[in-house]
């Protein structure tokens, strides 16, 4: 039977070509494939506000390059999750409206005692869960407890933030009557306010929660301006105007419809089209055609990141810190923004933005200069070996185009005498790689989760992180110490100093070449009124109307 | 003939059975892990560990095989790593939305393809034919993502006439019943809703279609070509059959043997080819979900998504079988 051997042959090309996909990460330049890695990315852009009412329905359709995991946001970690909770659910204390500053949020009074140990919130009274659930003390204390008990891999984001060295920093939770709690910390944490703001956690309902067990992500109960509708996956997720909202007037829209659109152009062509009224995830070099359209408006989301070249510190040749230093003067990074990320971004100094407290301005970016490179890599006796330089095979916020950042890179590396050759990956096998050590230089990038300076530069360079964000296998015992520090010291400004200190070390130590701090951008009809992307990537919709 | 069948259905098992396994090794031989995956760059070593022990990561592969298949046999296909939901539940709408989008993709390609084949055929060497065979190379040749942003661009963007992403207007969301969208309206009486799927049916449908279409033309001239040369359309001739009831009665019926080979073939294609076509055009369907899982390393997953596709490629090629008794009777299976 011809047709028999026809048929296998082809069986086989349909396995072979799934397998063959999935063995080399197809086509990454074209779509924006979601995936975990907490660098909540996506886009933004900022826009006025003033707002209108009419009397048919205001329904939004925001569309964005995946679709959410789960609604529950204590057990999830990726942005496209947040994004949806953020309008759900709301946290104890708020960030600003475009910064990581500490506001009221379910909680509209604080007080800290003397030691750094005891925290006591008044909450706000009246409001009410979704499902009719009174918010109280007592949900407070449900909520932490349920995240608390549950196992590290469940409640990542909770483990992460409040447990250290398998000790809960959040020892007790206590009520005082109906509206007051009261958190007993084991140690004084520096960063617990602006922890508690995070979209992981979001105060759902007892209630619901109680009932649903694992499922309540299917079927969200928080007391955000917005209600959990319908979810149809991979393709939409539909809330709706909370009527009973505590906020009077406010949300001003009546429905929000998350679309998921994969593909960075045909998530633009929708907007254009007129088929969604919000993208995010816009290309830096698509700005031009979204401010040129007077439809349209651009909206830039404020910068809360650092794309950089990690040079991993345990390899040769990047085991010798001239050799490091050598690289970060040979690589011309104003070049670099001004091609790829079309100015919008500005040349980084430091592992952090400028916009986060303790940032050290004292300290400029390496110049650019060739020779002052190549009389380094002389006194460090390079031997001219090749690395290899990994490239990005995914478009980030803070990285638009791995592929052709990695050539510049390329040419200002043999400029000096490093020869080099680019490799990539798919990106779940990318980042196990470099996890691992086996990368000599690699691009990597990261998104701040809580606007503190602990979660860039201790998460990213202090040696108990090698092995998750440490790709760079960056040890130094000083700066260890002087971020231990800072991580329970409460004094802000003694806090500054320690992490200004631990940037003079960095920067000298060169574990990496920092690139750019960008800004990532959205565009919307020029109808929407009142969006202010948020930098976490979390972006609150209740201020946001339609004209 | 049930006979057959039975043998056929047999003959599956194993085809299958080394399906699953070569997956199953393949997809565990790629590097990345899924529990890191799941949550995220910043997991701690710890975290990673025990969500591998808690998803079954940690057991010998063997063992995780068997595991999967003892699954399969009670109807199980497991439950997605990163979702944490039944894929048996979770697939369906994902499958539905791609069939949806694959026949009509097929019923397009099997119009326009078997016609523009028999007119080539019938009026060899015309400019018509010339035309018709140059268009179908640069059919087969176009790169579907190109074809597919171009469509989008020139219908959806300059003109404004289709609608360039997903299934329908999200403002005005259909209730979904068998997740077969043109159905589910029609069962609703919803018209209006009717016509808006339909739109939002074409774009991505006449992106897939190219292939299956250039390649169906390309078959139906050679195979019509080759028929026209035979006895029996000369004695039609001659007996003073009218040429068009000589073509489409006579001729054709005897031209479609072939063509319905490639037609069972691209059907399977479409299936496991839309990954493309679906995530330009933000299509909720099989190929992206299976694709998503893959940069997730979603184990089940990606096993249950090929078995599935692997199977209606398999199915659609025994339906294929049968159908040639019904087309020849000539062609008999004992």
């Amino acid at each position: 039977m011809r047709k028999g051997k026809l048929y296998l042959v082809s069986l086989m090309m349909l396995l072979v070509m799934s397998l063959f996909l999935a063995a080399c990460g197809a086509d990454d330049e074209e779509t924006s494939s979601s995936e975990t890695s907490n660098d909540s990315s996506t886009n933004t852009d900022s826009s006025t506000t003033d707002n209108s009412s009419s009397t048919t329905p205001q329904v939004l359709v925001f569309g964005r390059g995946a679709d959410s995991v789960s609604l529950d946001p204590g057990i999830v970690t990726d942005g496209e999750s947040f994004k949806v909770t953020q309008n759900l659910f709301e946290t104890l204390l708020n960030f600003g409206e475009q910064d990581t500053t500490i506001n009221p949020g379910l909680a509209k009074e604080w007080e800290v005692s003397e030691d750094g140990l005891t925290y006591t919130f008044q909450l706000q009274e009246g409001v009410k869960f979704h499902d009719g659930t009174d918010f109280n003390a007592e949900a407070v204390i449900k909520n932490i407890n349920r995240w608390k008990g549950g196992k590290e891999e469940d409640f990542y984001y909770f483990n992460s933030m409040f447990k250290a060295e398998g000790e809960d920093i959040i020892k007790d939770v206590t009520a005082e009557g109906d509206y007051t709690v009261v958190f007993t910390l084991s140690r004084p944490q520096a960063p617990f306010l602006k922890n508690l703001a995070m979209s992981p956690f979001g105060i759902g309902s007892p209630t619901a929660f109680e009932a649903a067990g694992d499922k309540f992500g299917d079927n969200p109960v928080g007391t955000g301006p917005f209600k959990f509708t319908e979810w149809k996956r991979n393709d939409s997720i539909t809330i709706e105007k909370f009527e009973d909202y505590w906020q009077e007037g406010l949300p001003k829209l009546d429905k929000v419809i998350f679309r998921s659109i994969p593909d960075n152009s045909a998530r633009l062509n929708e907007l254009m089209a007129g088929n969604i009224d919000l993208a995010d995830g816009i290309n830096p070099s698509d700005g031009k055609t979204v401010e040129g359209d007077s439809a349209l408006q651009l909206i830039e989301r404020p910068s809360m990141n650092i794309g950089y070249l990690g040079l991993t510190n345990t390899r040769a040749p990047f085991d010798n810190k001239l050799v490091r230093q050598a690289v970060n003067y040979a690589i011309d990074k104003q070049a670099i923004v001004d091609a790829f990320f079309e100015g919008r971004a500005e040349v980084a100094a430091n592992p952090m933005p400028p916009s986060i407290s303790g940032y050290n301005d004292a300290i400029s970016p390496y110049p650019y200069d060739p020779e002052k490179a190549k009389s380094l890599l002389a006194e460090a006796g390079y031997d001219g070996k090749e690395i290899e330089l990994w490239a990005m095979p995914v478009p980030r916020p803070y990285m638009p185009d791995g592929a052709k950042v990695a050539e510049v890179i390329q040419k200002n590396l043999e400029d000096v005498g490093i020869p080099s050759k680019i490799v990539t990956f798919e990106w779940a096998t990318y980042l196990e790689k470099a996890n691992n050590g086996e990368a000599d230089a690699f691009m990597l990038g990261w998104t701040g989760d809580n606007g503190d300076a602990d979660n860039f530069i201790y998460t990213l360079l202090d040696k108990d992180n090698i092995g998750s964000n440490n790709y760079a296998y960056y040890t130094n015992e000083e700066v260890h110490s002087l971020l231990i520090q800072a991580q329970s010291e409460t004094d802000e400004n003694v806090r500054n100093d320690l992490y200004k200190k631990a940037q003079e070390i960095i920067h000298d130590d060169a574990p990496w070449v920092p690139l750019a701090h960008s800004t990532p951008l959205l565009a919307a009809k020029a109808g929407v009124k009142g969006f202010l992307p948020h930098p976490t990537g979390s972006d609150k919709l209740d201020n946001v109307s339609m004209e | 003939m049930l006979h057959y069948i039975g043998k056929r259905l047999l003959h599956l098992i194993p085809v299958l059975l080394g399906m699953t396994f070569l997956v199953f090794l393949i997809i565990r031989a790629i590097p990345g892990d899924p529990a890191q995956v799941i949550l995220g760059q910043q997991a701690t070593a710890d975290a990673i560990a025990a969500l591998r022990l808690k998803l079954g990561l940690d057991n010998p592969w063997y063992v995780q095989y068997f595991d999967y298949l003892k699954g399969i046999v009670t109807g199980d296909l497991g439950e997605s790593l990163r979702t944490r939901q039944p894929i048996s539940s979770e697939m369906w709408p994902y499958l539905a939305a791609t069939f949806e989008l694959a026949f009509f993709a097929m019923i397009i390609a099997i119009i326009v393809g078997v016609n523009a084949g028999i007119v080539s055929a019938w009026f060899q060497n015309s400019w018509f034919d010339y035309l018709a065979m140059v268009i179908a190379l640069i059919g087969v040749s176009m790169p579907i993502f190109w074809l597919g942003l171009m469509e989008q661009w020139a219908f959806g963007i300059q003109l404004g006439w289709l609608p360039t992403s997903g299934r329908e207007e999200v403002r005005d969301p259909v209730t979904a019943i068998t997740h077969f969208y043109l159905i589910d309206t029609l069962l609703q009486g919803r018209f209006d809703q009717f016509i808006v799927v339909l739109k939002h049916l074409l774009l991505p449908g006449i992106a897939l279609a190219t292939i299956p279409t250039a390649i169906i033309a390309r078959m139906t001239r050679a195979s019509m070509l080759e028929v026209m040369r035979s006895d029996f359309v000369r004695t039609a001739r001659a007996k003073g059959q009218k040429m068009f009831v000589v073509v489409y009665k006579h001729a054709l019926k005897n031209a479609l043997i072939p063509v319905l080979t490639v037609v069972g073939l691209q059907t399977g294609m479409l299936l496991g080819g839309a990954i493309l076509t679906e995530t330009i055009f933000s299509w909720p369907g099989i190929g992206r979900y299976i694709y998503e899982a893959i940069g997730f390393r979603d184990y089940p997953v990606i096993q249950s998504g090929i078995l599935i596709v692997a199977f209606l490629f398999v199915m659609i090629n025994l339906i294929v079988d049968l159908l040639y008794t019904v087309i020849d009777s000539r062609i008999k299976y004992n």
